[in-house]
């Protein structure tokens, strides 16, 4: 509970500077490109019925890309991480590929794929994969070989080396990847939205820009800083839950 | 019958430019519910022949045998506790106590039952839900051999298990580790690099030498578990006479051998 106030007063604390800062960004420059906060903040409250969907809409695209680029990026990462000959063969491959800006292929996926869902999850989805990819190899590359040695002892098969060694012990990191993944999946979200399809919070945004609406086009880009804020925290609470343990004995 | 048995046991590291030759020839058989210490120079292959008694490594020619029969992977009833204890962190200290068993399939209710009593048996029934790294180095020792004890283990090998520990805590982890013993009259091998401690919990101290690995000299040492006796004319002979050996080998600084 403790815990939990002061987080909530670190964040009043920063919001409350940052609307500041933004008052006085506004009021110096006093372009209508640049309201000021408090009729963005307006806006977005009276477009509420407008905006939530949208939330709705681009929360579940990136959620549901970041699930699906994890839940195959972990398993594989880990045994590459743990085989030498499987790593020996796919890792030339992922250093190829690793670097490449996977955005560069949205044209590609809007041709092959729609205009849809689709396209705008598998792109993230791929973003995902990579970062998680190479984060879970380096993981299971660094287990302490003793823990394994010593599960190994107690007659644990390859499958209990994972479940009680490998796993675990690879969470930390895997979960750092993806509270820093979020950035990059919710720029990309918004790069997809903007360029093609006619829901999302990119699309809001671009759209409000379009009609000249600058406090809706706030009230979006609000949205979507919110949405960052979810789901970075959901991420944090849930790896504090599942490795409780490193709390321990602190 | 010998319920660990090297049969002329050789074990050679295959490396990129150069091989080691771990263990040459080893010949060595201990007894059911045989204490056993083993200490010599690094090098010595002494790590070598615990994962080879507990079926994690083949040797490259000879045999080991537990119980009569050739080793071929980790066995039931071995238990092996390592120098860095081996514990999981990730895991609560009852989790860790079961989870030989956990592995093995026993059913949860039994689970819970055996690693509480064992955590009984070493004094850490109220840290069961505690985490590794709550707990003290000597509390993280009786840990591991909570594991050892929850498994029923009828042959317990340990590499340096006390060496993390400072000397008071260490000479209490011994007493631990005899009790256990005498409660439980397991076959035990124990890798140790303090005399002391072999002559405190081995009824034979083998002396091994390095480059390659093999026995060169076995201590009886049958007044091993006696009540106090840490501190008889008898042990302390024994320690003299092992640290003779040892310096003969090399090992210890001849100065150290003459009382002064």
């Amino acid at each position: 509970m403790r815990g939990w106030g002061r987080k909530l007063l670190g964040y009043l604390g920063a919001v409350v500077v940052l609307l500041l800062a933004w008052a006085a960004l506004s009021a110096a420059i006093g372009s209508p490109a640049l309201p000021g906060p408090v009729i963005a903040i307006a806006t977005f409250i009276e477009q509420w019925a407008e905006i939530w969907p949208q939330i709705a809409i681009s929360g579940a695209r990136v959620v549901a890309a970041m699930v699906i680029g994890t839940a195959l990026a972990v398993p594989l990462g880990l045994w590459l991480g743990r085989s030498p000959r499987a790593d020996a063969m796919a890792a030339p491959m992922i250093f190829l590929l690793y670097p490449i800006p996977k955005v560069v292929f949205l044209p590609v996926l809007l041709v092959l794929l729609g205009l849809g869902n689709t396209p705008k999850i598998v792109l993230i989805a791929l973003i995902v994969f990579f970062q998680i990819l190479v984060t879970a190899r380096d993981a299971a590359k660094a287990v302490p070989e003793g823990s394994v040695v010593s599960v190994r002892s107690l007659g644990a098969s390859r499958i209990d080396v994972y479940r009680h060694v490998v796993v675990p012990a690879s969470l930390p990191d895997i979960f750092t990847a993806l509270r820093i993944g979020t950035g990059t999946a919710i720029a990309v979200l918004f790069l997809a939205e903007s360029i093609a399809g006619t829901n999302g919070l990119g699309y809001y945004i671009v759209d409000a820009w379009g009609r000249i609406d600058y406090p809706a086009m706030f009230a979006g880009i609000i949205a979507m800083a919110l949405l960052g804020v979810v789901l970075y925290e959901a991420l944090d609470a849930l790896e504090t839950w599942a490795t409780r343990w490193r709390v321990a004995g602190r | 019958m010998a319920a660990l048995e090297f049969d002329s046991t050789s074990m050679t590291y295959e490396g990129s430019d150069r091989s080691v030759r771990a263990l040459d020839a080893l010949e060595l058989a201990v007894d059911v519910g045989e204490p056993v210490a083993i200490i010599g120079p690094s090098g010595c292959g002494k790590s070598t022949l615990l994962l080879l008694a507990a079926g994690l490594l083949a040797p490259t020619s000879g045999a080991v045998r537990v119980g009569g029969s050739a080793v071929d992977g980790p066995r039931r009833g071995t238990a092996l506790i390592l120098q860095d204890f081996g514990l999981l962190p990730w895991k609560t200290v009852e989790a860790n106590a079961a989870l030989g068993l956990k592995i093995r399939g026993v059913a949860a209710a039994e689970l819970h039952q055996r690693a509480i009593s064992a955590l009984e048996g070493v004094g850490l029934a109220d840290f069961a839900r505690a985490y590794p790294a709550e707990l003290s180095g000597g509390m993280r020792q009786r840990l591991a051999l909570a594991r050892a004890v929850a498994l029923d283990a009828d042959l317990v090998l340990m590499d340096e298990p006390l060496s993390a520990l400072d000397a008071l805590k260490r000479e209490e982890l011994q007493d631990v580790l005899l009790g256990l013993w005498k409660l439980r009259g397991h076959t035990q091998v124990l890798v140790t690099h303090s005399i002391e401690e072999a002559v405190f919990l081995g009824r034979r101290v083998v002396v091994m030498s390095p480059r390659p690995g093999k026995v060169s000299a076995v201590v009886d040492n049958p007044g091993m578990g006696s009540e106090g006796y840490r501190v008889t004319e008898e042990y302390f002979e024994t320690v003299k006479r092992l640290r003779r050996i040892l310096a003969e080998e090399g090992v210890v600084a001849a100065a150290d051998v003459v009382a002064p």
